[in-house]
């Protein structure tokens, strides 16, 4: 299943809208790291609102996007994890470690602002 | 089976005179004299002195139902309507602070004063009388099962609730500014408790949006272990929703645990007490906090 990649000024937003099979997900970190060199996006929001499983591989795989992400200059963010997606996450063990977290869409935008001006650049809004 | 020369006339001794015939003979009796055995039952409810928290009337009111449902049941065969009468019954009197001994004793009082009257009635007939009570005594036997079984249901039902009850007061989320919530934690926290806690913060950080929690556990007197990883976890699932936890009141004694049993503190935002909590995390979210000073403009 394709995720939609959707375009947003400097940044790009995937929302994930239903279980994904594990060549889902690495086709989808892909298909980021691609983009975000293509578009020269500044950061990335992964939306897992419609996640209410995450296992070891979905929570490594995107670990990797961000990190990956990262290298080509750009900013992660997974917003949207569900109360209870995120206990049973921490009962595994499955930290999610060096990755930024948000509550949602609206919170990952704000971060990425704060985080893309400092590094130099402002990005506004358009109200 | 004992053979007895005297035998009614009218009828053919079975084999298997069925129990449903024998079942209907013996509602019919106790229907027909419904009024007398049911003063008979509350006389001796009243004599063993069971039921002492219910007025006359309320006892007779209720006898009157047991009665008809115990007929009922014995009628139908069907035990539904009894559990549900039952189950009702216990949510009615259980708050008046009857015993689960005085809902046993009165069904068996009631079983009994039901066999006496099967034994006026049929003290010519040994060998009838001997069937009837075969139909009946199983019968009986599962109402009055049935009744307790449902009265301690109940009353386990009602505990369970009351202690969800307490726990979820015991630990309240409170919004104190904007995007901001405080978690007081009083009392001793076990392995329940703190899941219960945890999931009751993630919900309210999902509603209230909140950006940052302050966790407060001067209440808590000790913390073990299993105590210790679960207030890790649930700074790291916190995390997850974008909050960051501030922990503050770690008592001497708390601070070694943590310490001696090696939870990883790198993971752990702390603060000496609730005050200096609360001001950390003001500044976290942006607020500048100062006295109203006359001599400057509202901006």
């Amino acid at each position: 299943m394709e995720v939609p990649i959707l375009k947003q000024y400097h940044y790009l937003i995937a929302t994930i809208q239903a279980a994904l099979s594990d060549a889902d997900l690495l086709h989808l970190r892909d298909a980021l790291v691609e983009r975000v060199g293509k578009f020269r996006s500044r950061g990335v929001i992964v939306d897992v609102t419609a996640l209410d499983v995450m296992d070891s591989f979905a929570s490594r795989t995107l670990r990797d996007l961000a990190h990956m992400i990262r290298l080509r200059g750009a900013e992660t963010v997974i917003v949207g994890i569900q109360p209870e997606v995120a206990f049973a996450m921490v009962q595994l063990g499955l930290k999610l470690e060096g990755v930024a977290t948000a509550l949602d869409l609206e919170e990952g935008l704000e971060y990425l602002n704060k985080k893309t001006r400092t590094m130099g650049v402002e990005i506004e809004e358009r109200s | 089976m004992k053979n007895n020369p005297r035998r009614q006339a009218s009828k053919v001794p079975a084999p298997g005179e069925s129990t449903a015939a024998l079942l209907r003979e013996l509602v019919a009796h106790l229907r027909q004299n419904r009024t007398q055995l049911r003063q008979e039952w509350a006389r001796r409810i009243r004599e063993a002195q069971l039921l002492t928290a219910m007025t006359e009337e309320e006892i007779f009111a209720e006898a009157t139902s047991v009665y008809d449902n115990y007929v009922e049941a014995l009628e139908t065969g069907t035990f539904e309507a009894l559990q549900a009468y039952a189950r009702n019954l216990s949510e009615r009197i259980i708050p008046r602070g009857v015993e689960t001994d005085e809902v046993v004793g009165i069904v068996l009082l009631l079983r009994d004063v039901l066999a006496r009257s099967l034994f006026a009635k049929y003290r010519d007939d040994f060998d009838k009388l001997n069937r009837i009570l075969d139909a009946y005594e199983p019968a009986a036997n599962r109402i009055a099962n049935t009744v307790a079984v449902g009265f301690v249901q109940e009353r386990e039902r009602i505990i369970r609730e009351q202690q969800e009850a307490i726990r979820e007061l015991s630990t309240p989320v409170l919004q104190v500014r904007e995007r901001l919530l405080i978690l007081p934690i009083i009392g001793a926290i076990d392995p329940q408790r703190a899941r219960q806690l945890t999931e009751q913060l993630l919900r309210g950080i999902r509603t209230n949006r909140a950006k940052v929690v302050v966790i407060d556990i001067t209440g808590v007197a000790a913390l073990d272990s299993n105590v210790a990883n679960h207030l890790v976890q649930t700074v790291e699932a916190s995390r997850l929703l974008g909050a960051t936890v501030i922990v503050t009141g770690l008592s001497p004694e708390i601070a070694q645990t943590l310490v001696t049993i090696g939870v990883d503190l790198s993971k752990m935002n702390t603060v000496g007490d609730l005050q200096g909590g609360i001001e950390e995390a003001e500044r976290l979210l942006g607020y500048r906090v100062g006295p109203i000073s006359e001599t400057s403009q509202a901006s």
